[in-house]
């Protein structure tokens, strides 16, 4: 869905966002750079805010990439390099980048579906990732098969288990490793997720005693009205009420955390954005200045405001979700 | 003007229910809380207790709030129908078993 359609459709939400507000939302520091290293996955998710897929093209290049080692050297504040795609695997760059990265001692995330380690040309990862010491965040929509794979394809869940059994053998997910395997939930469907804690518990419990899986700690994220996600809602008849069900869950306490505010996003290009939702919208950060990772400035960055739209309802029901999951 | 007694809009009126009986409606929704939050039963039983509950007392409102929740807490449709089936088996049963009365009364009155 082109990013102008995707605008209108957001607009036409009769309760604008802007008008729940007391004023503008500001930046509070740079923490987090989130580098979405390009469009092509493996997978092509009924949900995917990216739009991404095999037939995707757009990655990020080695120069760009090493634009943003620099910007991370080069200031202290950014405590958290979050990599994320598509699948970042399928950029041939993002090996050395990782091995890079590592070096510099800052905590290192790639949100993986994990099914793409389990295609050989892939497998290398597991243990690049181990060596580097990388968090890995991976999306487990659902701990039933039929359900996952209804959401992420044929087939997702067993390859998913398959290699998150071997990641466990690694120590991934494991007490006492220090090697962190993080899983995402979000809803097969048109509604919010529950507690955070009742749906951990739940992932806990089965996925250890159906499969031995280990796991760390499970994040709630909301589906964004977005992408294909915004295709399905609109697709379903699901989109007004979807949008009612965020705005009338509106917390203005969840503003305070919301990821935006202490991160930077870099679209595979090098354009910054406060988030990856306002990538695929095409809504760059404010200040014109600083729109590109090869003209970073940490100063204007660091307070900027928000650009937002009636999509931000997403992050700001309820408890609040992030990438990091629930707010609370 | 509606169109239905039923509007699905209504649902979020549920939080108002205490107009006009303000010190009841508080009690209310203290006792609501308490019984549907996890207890020694989780939120998760809870939900689909409430969800067949919903069906037999056929509540379009509480069928559409726990059809969701049950939706949200990972709950599969599968375990979603087989509460909806044993409200279903305890309404019939309960509907046989009222026949016992009419039997002890044919039984006491027939020739």
């Amino acid at each position: 869905m082109q990013e102008i359609r995707q605008l209108e459709v957001l607009e036409k939400y009769h309760t604008h966002f802007a008008g729940k507000l007391a004023g503008p939302v500001l930046a509070s520091g740079v923490e987090i750079l989130q580098l979405n290293v390009g469009k092509r996955c493996n997978l092509s998710c009924r949900h995917c805010h990216v739009e991404a897929g095999n037939e995707r093209k757009e990655m990020m290049p080695g120069d760009i990439l090493k634009r943003c080692l620099e910007v991370i050297r080069e200031n202290s504040g950014i405590t958290t390099i979050d990599i994320t795609g598509g699948a970042p695997e399928m950029n041939p760059s993002v090996k050395g980048f990782i091995k890079d990265a590592a070096k510099i001692g800052r905590r290192l995330i790639v949100r993986s579906n994990l099914t793409i380690l389990a295609d050989q040309d892939y497998a290398d990862y597991a243990e690049i990732y181990a060596d580097n010491g990388v968090e890995i965040v991976a999306s487990l929509p659902d701990c039933d098969e039929a359900r996952a794979d209804r959401q992420r394809g044929a087939g997702f869940f067993r390859k998913f288990i398959r290699v998150a059994e071997r990641l466990n053998e690694t120590g991934y997910g494991r007490p006492g490793t220090g090697l962190l395997l993080n899983l995402v939930h979000n809803p097969v469907g048109a509604y919010l997720p529950a507690s955070q804690k009742s749906i951990e518990e739940d992932y806990r419990t089965r996925l250890k005693s159906y499969h031995g899986l280990d796991f760390n700690a499970l994040y709630c994220i909301n589906n964004m009205p977005v992408g294909r996600y915004l295709e399905f809602l609109i697709a379903s008849g699901n989109y007004e009420n979807y949008m009612q069900v965020l705005a009338e869950a509106f917390n203005p306490a969840a503003l305070n955390n919301v990821m935006c505010r202490t991160m930077i996003s870099v679209a595979w290009d090098g354009t910054l954005y406060d988030c990856d939702f306002n990538q695929m919208l095409g809504l760059p950060v404010c200040p014109e200045h600083s729109r590109h990772i090869g003209s970073f400035d940490m100063k204007l960055l660091g307070n900027r405001p928000i650009v937002l739209h009636n999509h931000c309802y997403g992050c700001t029901a309820g408890a609040g979700s992030s990438c990091q999951g629930s707010l609370d | 003007m509606t169109r239905n007694y039923y509007e699905s809009g209504d649902l979020a009126d549920f939080p108002n229910i205490a107009e006009h009986a303000q010190e009841q409606g508080k009690k209310f929704f203290d006792y609501y809380g308490a019984s549907t939050s996890a207890g020694k039963l989780g939120e998760r039983e809870k939900s689909l207790i409430a969800l067949a509950v919903a069906m037999t007392q056929n509540c379009p409102y509480c069928i559409d709030a726990y059809t969701n929740k049950c939706l949200s807490m990972g709950i599969g449709e599968d375990e979603m129908m087989e509460a909806v089936h044993v409200g279903a088996a305890m309404m019939a049963g309960i509907t046989l078993a009222h026949s016992t009365q009419m039997r002890k009364i044919i039984k006491k009155k027939a020739m």
